[in-house]
């Protein structure tokens, strides 16, 4: 529950390379979802028993929540966001073990998280639509809005990093804070908000990710859809 | 007073005003937001999901700017870059 400070606890580095804490628990994560999830997916059976049906359930209410957004694109955007909000889901109820840091209060991870976001929304863009048809995109209203487009890309996508990266640190140090002032069991209603707060910020970050590809591959989509109505009358 | 009285007397003042300002507006906005959400929702009860999540998005949106005021004021108060300048002189 305790963080230093603003600064990453670096553990050891060798040469120019730190390790902080945070990379370690990244790493513990991922190598826990990993194990629990070859665990659960050993043997599928067509009538499931109580573990796989969690599982199921957790996936299929993911999948819903994509397919309101994309109803046929589902397939292929589904695996980046469900990783993003199980990732960023766990990564940010680990803050309030004693002892342990979430990941996320770590402006290193949040931002990249955000510039993965980033890169995906012009790499699922450019696989929907085709090279051209996505760069065009840029253009399309009106050639003096590039501009603004290049910039509102490049500042949303900060803001998804420091409204993440915000929210966990502030809390953390919020709960340190009341902690050391007031005394023993008086941050339980702070860390109260920070569970609330750690999930709806896991699913507002996921959803903005969402939303953001879903605005790179949509706008394409009326063309080819207004094509394919003209090729067919 | 001492640079340093001065530079903790201003950093102390305008971090209480500034994060009371940050928390006032942005509170105003999303109670706007969830208000008109909710007239919305009663209108027309079955546009529940869309609605639900329309509202969420825009007060992350919303509360992310709160976020960032609380963020700044708190680099003025335990990180101050400009600290430097004083403690040299």
């Amino acid at each position: 529950m305790g963080a230093e400070g603003f600064a990453a606890n670096t553990i050891f580095s060798f040469g120019s390379i730190t390790i902080t804490s945070s990379i370690i628990t990244t790493w513990v994560i991922m190598i826990f979802l990993i194990i629990l999830a070859y665990f659960f997916t050993y043997r599928l059976k067509l009538i499931p028993k109580t573990p796989q049906n969690i599982l199921e359930s957790i996936i299929m209410v993911m999948h819903n929540a994509i397919q309101e957004v994309l109803p046929e694109h589902v397939n292929l955007i589904f695996p980046f966001i469900s990783s993003l909000w199980i990732f960023i889901l766990i990564s940010n109820l680990i803050g309030i073990i004693p002892l342990l840091n979430s990941p996320t209060s770590d402006f290193s991870v949040t931002s990249a998280l955000a510039i993965l976001t980033f890169l995906s929304v012009h790499w699922y863009g450019i696989k929907v639509c085709g090279f051209k048809n996505y760069l065009s995109h840029y253009i399309k209203p009106s050639f003096i809005l590039l501009p603004f487009h290049l910039v509102s890309e490049v500042s949303r996508t900060l803001a998804m990093a420091v409204r993440l990266f915000g929210n966990m640190m502030s809390l953390q140090f919020t709960a340190l804070l009341i902690l050391m002032i007031m005394g023993f069991l008086v941050p339980v209603p702070i860390l109260m908000l920070h569970i609330v707060e750690a999930i709806i910020q896991a699913y507002i970050f996921g959803m903005l990710a969402l939303v953001y590809i879903a605005g790179g591959i949509q706008i394409q989509e009326e063309k080819i859809i207004k094509k394919k109505e003209l090729i067919n009358e | 007073m001492s640079d340093m009285g001065i530079f903790t007397l201003g950093s102390t003042i305008v971090v209480a005003i500034g994060i009371a300002l940050g928390v006032m507006l942005p509170a105003i906005a999303m109670g706007r937001t969830i208000s008109s959400a909710l007239d919305a929702l009663a209108r027309q009860p079955e546009a529940e999901k869309s609605i639900t999540r329309i509202l969420f998005i825009g007060l992350a949106m919303i509360e992310s700017l709160a976020i960032y005021c609380l963020v700044i004021m708190l680099i003025i108060l335990f990180r101050n870059p400009l600290l430097a300048y004083i403690v040299g002189h």
